[in-house]
This record gives structure tokens, sequence and C-alpha cells, in this order.
């Protein structure tokens, strides 16, 4: 029991690594640029198959994951230019609305290109052992390896935002833009900059989820809704709330999913408890975030703002 | 904005409704008659979440869960009646005496319920929110694998059963949806025009300058937020009767996102605007892949999302104000 506790609970983690990585974007693109961007997850989308096509055509995992980043980065830079710019100045209710038919045109023109078949691709050579931890668990290397990619990544990111300069003018423009923009920092390239940085993540946790789930059409929105979770609990516009809301997200979301049947099994009858668990395990996290939101209706890390 | 000059507009589209069963069956496509219904059906829908973003700026980006909820108990009741048991010993029934106010009922808790705890946020959180809370539905309709889970359900018996009235002819449904419909919409007139609608108005503008002179704007906001889920319960259950066939993709938030798409393609905080949305929505989805198979664009046809996107992110930069303003355009 135990060793499953503790295989499911690393699994949950790891998902929380996923959601980490598409909330970070989404966070820092609402908190800095005032943007709600429902196609977010299609760069998510976009990272998968750039990864599934170019490891199929080459057959490098490496060569794929270091290249599907541009890729990513590309068709953000095209997005931001040609249509997230122009809606800064526009209410949320635009904003989604221009996002969501932003979806309907990436999914449909991928599944022109592509078709509605998923791709699917193995985890590399390198990485398709296992590792046994500390307690005698035996957990896949390549799980154990996105684990370690997302902590690099929050880590790296968390000395960028609090260390340098840019993070000190990001930190200050999701403050107050205005008095930013005053003081002669260009808020236009830094825009672009934070949308394309916030894509590429999306992208590398679209290409690492690659070996893991079918590369398909709308992978990224159901992703993206359990991200709008993650940033609610954690707090818009907050890094660290980022990185709570993901992990508690993906903690209890596979517990949820993994242990509630067992446990309703003892006080119901089997039947009954297989239909509800279902229910209440996916229902799991949509309870967490009312929970909170009850007592933090700007969730757990409100960033402070002016506007 | 007054209402009276477009009185005449109102009473002519009302009449083209009236009339359109006739001619259809005249021309002999009366086929066209079932579509005629959906756009009926769905513009209740539109009508309703309108009062939410249009009148009281209150983006709600879950409402297909109230159409799921009034779908599934008129559902749900019919399944029992086929298969003759209980639900928590109640026994299932077609009678739309007990089926659609037992819908409406539901769809008005439900309503209660997910206003009540995501009124608490504002702006961006209540998008999210409320999207969150339709996903939530969407995967409760999906996990009840008694009502066919993901597949979704036939209603054997067919269409609820009214004394006097046989909705399972197609002629006599379009009638029972219209005047839903007329009345429905009749009841949102008269509601945006009340003190009670411009309350809502104030609270789109400014709900702290509302709060501030004593008045309760989140108790307007449930209110509104209720009444708008009523009127998508009523569209769900409407829709189930229509298609004999009830299923979780209702409840999408994908539909939810269509929603908001026929609102504001139509004009919102028009009422009217959001039916011309619904008509113009469901056109393009039925002859856009014709004309685009027409302009020699095959490909495109099967893919028509790809032609629409554009269209509509055109359409939210450049006009916002939607069909309804292109009719009658403002004359400051």
């Amino acid at each position: 029991m135990s060793q499953l506790f503790l295989e499911q609970l690393l699994n949950g983690v790891q998902l929380g690594m996923f959601l980490f990585l598409v909330s970070a974007g989404l966070t820092l693109v609402f908190g800095f640029m005032n943007i709600i961007n429902l196609a977010h997850g299609s760069l998510f989308m976009i990272g998968a198959y750039a990864m599934a096509l170019i490891g199929g055509a080459t057959g490098s995992f490496l060569l794929a994951l270091i290249l599907s980043l541009p890729v990513v980065a590309c068709a953000a830079w095209v997005i931001e230019v040609v249509i997230i710019r122009r809606l800064h100045a526009r209410d949320h209710l635009d904003q989604v609305l221009a996002t969501f038919a932003l979806i309907l045109f990436i999914n449909e023109g991928t599944t022109m290109l592509f078709g509605r078949v998923p791709l699917f691709m193995d985890v590399p050579e390198s990485l398709s052992g296992t590792v046994t931890l500390p307690g005698g668990v035996t957990y896949p290397l390549y799980r154990v390896a996105i684990i370690g990619a997302g902590l690099a990544v929050a880590l790296a990111l968390w000395l960028i935002i609090a260390r340098t300069r840019v993070g000190m003018q990001i930190r200050a423009g999701t403050t107050n833009r205005e008095t930013v923009e005053q003081l002669g920092v260009n808020i236009d390239r830094l825009n672009t900059l934070i949308f394309v940085v916030g894509a590429m993540f999306a992208g590398l946790a679209g290409a690492l989820a690659g070996p893991l789930t079918s590369v398909e059409v709308g992978m990224g929105e159901n992703l993206l809704i359990l991200c709008f979770v993650c940033v609610v609990i954690g707090g818009i516009g907050s890094i660290r709330g980022a990185m709570l809301g993901a992990i508690t997200v993906g903690v209890v979301d596979t517990m949820g999913r993994a242990f509630v049947p067992d446990i309703l099994g003892r006080f119901l009858d089997p039947a009954a408890a297989s239909g509800i668990s279902a229910g209440l395990s996916s229902m799991s996290i949509y309870l967490l975030m009312v929970v909170v939101l009850v007592f933090r209706p700007t969730g757990l890390f409100p960033v402070a703002r002016s506007v | 904005m007054r209402y009276t000059h477009h009185l005449p507009f109102l009473l002519a589209c009302l009449a083209a409704l009236l009339l359109l069963p006739l001619v259809l069956q005249a021309t002999g496509s009366s086929y066209l008659i079932s579509t005629a219904t959906r756009l009926v059906v769905f513009a209740i829908a539109a009508v309703s979440l309108d009062l939410l973003i249009g009148y009281t700026g209150l983006v709600s980006f879950g409402h297909a869960a109230f159409l799921g909820v009034g779908a599934y108990t008129v559902g749900i009741l019919s399944f029992h009646a086929y298969e003759d048991t209980t639900l928590i010993g109640l026994p299932g029934t077609l009678s739309g005496l007990v089926a659609i106010p037992l819908a409406l009922a539901l769809s008005a808790l439900a309503a209660l319920v997910v206003g009540a705890l995501s009124l608490r946020t504002r702006g961006v959180y209540f998008i999210m929110i409320t999207l969150s809370f339709g996903q939530m539905l969407f995967f409760l309709f999906v996990s009840l694998e008694q009502y066919g889970g993901d597949d979704g359900m036939m209603m054997f018996e067919g269409r609820n059963t009214l004394p006097l009235l046989d909705l399972n002819d197609r002629v006599s449904f379009y009638y029972f949806c219209l005047a839903w419909f007329v009345l429905f919409f009749w009841f949102c007139t008269w509601l945006v025009r009340s003190k009670f609608g411009r309350t809502l108005a104030a609270i789109k503008q400014n709900q702290d300058r509302l709060s501030s002179i004593g008045i309760n704007a989140y108790w307007a906001k449930l209110q509104v937020f209720v009444i708008a889920g009523v009127g998508a319960g009523l569209a769900g259950a409407l829709s189930a009767n229509h298609t004999e066939f009830v299923s979780p993709a209702l409840t999408h938030w994908t539909r939810s996102g269509d929603l908001m798409i026929v609102v504001i393609l139509g004009g919102m905080g028009t009422l009217v605007g959001p039916v011309l949305g619904t008509f113009l929505f469901l056109l393009l989805e039925e002859f856009l892949p014709l004309i685009l198979r027409g302009l020699g664009l095959g490909l495109l046809s099967e893919h028509w999302r790809f032609v629409f996107g554009p269209i509509l992110i055109l359409v939210v930069l450049y006009a916002k104000t939607g069909l309804y303003g292109l009719i009658f355009p403002r004359r400051d």
C-alpha cells in the first residue's frame, strides 16, 4: 500500500510539473499583460506535434526536443504580433472570444494537416529504464526526468524574476504598467518576450508529454482548463502560486483517481462505489478550487496590483 | 437604449416565425422545420446568456452546464419511465407537466449554487470559475454510467406528453418551443426595462458605486444568474425533447463558447442580437460548408471552423456591435 501510495504521489507531482509549465506562462501573461489567453493550450499542442513529427522524422529525441522549442516560439511570436497585441486595450470578454476563435482555427488547421488519428512516440532509449528510489520504490526514469526538468525550469524562472533586471521590470510591470512605461522601459518588447517565453514553457511541456500521452487535437484544451484551476488556486499573476497550485492539483487529481474507489468501496457496495467515485475523482480538483475560493476569493498568493 | 423603434421589426420577425412551418410545408422543405426548432431553442439559451454578458457584464463561460441540467432532468425521468424503475424512490415520468417544471427548478437550484460561489469573485476569476464549474458538471454527466456515461442516452419513449398537444408532431413541437421562446423573450424585455434592469446596468458600469449607495450588488447578480440559468435549463429541456437524446456533449465547454460567440456575433446587450446571432450561427453551420465547396475549396468545407475562426476574430476586433449594429446603426 505505501509503495503504491508513494508511486501515485510521484505521478501526481509529475502531472503537477506539466501543469506548472503551462500555468507559468498563463499566469505571467495574465499578470503582466492583463490578457487571458485561452489559446495557451494550443501552444502546448503545437509543442507536442512538433516533437512527435520531428522525432518521427529524425529518430532523435534530443534533436526533436531542441528543434521543437523554436517552432513553438515562432508560432507564439506570430500569434502575439497578429492578435494578442491588439487585445491589450480590450476587455476580458473580447480576449476570451478572440483566443477561443484562435483555438478553433489552430485545432481545425491541425486536423487538416495531420488528420484525426493520434500520433504516438516512444520514450527515448536512454531514458526508458526505471530507477529505484530510496524506500525501495521503482519508478520510470523518464518521469523522474520530467520532474527534474520541471524543477529546473521553476528554479531558472525564479532566478530570472527575482534576481535580474528584466525580472525586476516584469515584477514592476505587473504592479503598475503605466509607471514602468513612463520610466522608459519598452513595454511592447517586454510583452512579446513574456508571451514567447511563456509559450516556450507550454511547448516544452507538450514536447515532454509526447511519449506519455497520445498527441492529438484538443489535448491542449483539456490541460488548459486544469491550469486555470491551478492559477485560480494559486492567485493570478503569481509564479509561486502557480507552482503550489499545480502541485496541489496534480496530486489531488492523481490521488483521487487512484484511491477514491478503494475508500468508497469500503462503505458502499462495489457497483455504486465505482459509479460515484468516477464522478467524484474527476470532480475533486474543482471541489478543491471551490473550497479555496470560499476562503480566499483571490487565491492563495494574490499579487498586489495598483489598477 | 429604447426598444420602441424596432417594435415593427419584432412583430415582423414574430410573424415570420409563426408562418415559417406553413411556408416550409408549402414549398416541400418541411425537413427544415427541425432546423427552425433548433434555432428557437438555442435562441432561448443565447438570450439568457445576454442577460449576464450584455446587461450585467458577467462573462459566464459555463452557461452550457445549465443546458445539461435541464436536458438530463428530462432524459433521466424518461429513462426511468422506460425502464419502469425508480430514482431515490420516485418513479420516472414522461409527463411534460412534471418534467419541464422540474427541469426549470433543478437548473435554478444548480445556478443558485454555482452563482452563490462564483459571484464571490470578479473579472477574470469569474470567467475561469464558471468555466471550471461547467467542466465539473460535464464530468458529473460523463460519470453517470447508468445514463450512458460518455455516449449519452436515447429517450426511447419519445418526447414528453402533454394534454391536448402531441409533441411528437414536429409542427406542434415547433409551436410549443416558439411559445416558450416568445414568453421568455418578452419576460427578458420586461426585466431589463424594469428597476431591476437598471440595477443590472449600474452593476455593469460600476459595482462599487452601487454598493456605496446601499444596493446589494451580490444579491442582484445572484438573482440574474439564476434567471439566466433557468433560461438555459429551459433550452436544455426543450433540446432533449427535440433530439430525443441527451449527452454530456451538450455541456462541453466549447458549447459555452459557442453560446458566447452567438451573443457577440448578434450584438450583446440587445436581446434581439443574440436571436439574430443564433440565426446567423446555424446558417453558417449549415451553409458555410456548401459555400466553401461552391468556391472549389472542398478541403475547407469539412473544416469550416478553419474559416469561421478568423471571421470571428475580425468581428471581435472590428465589429463589436455585431449583426444588430448593422441592422440598427446608432444615430448619435
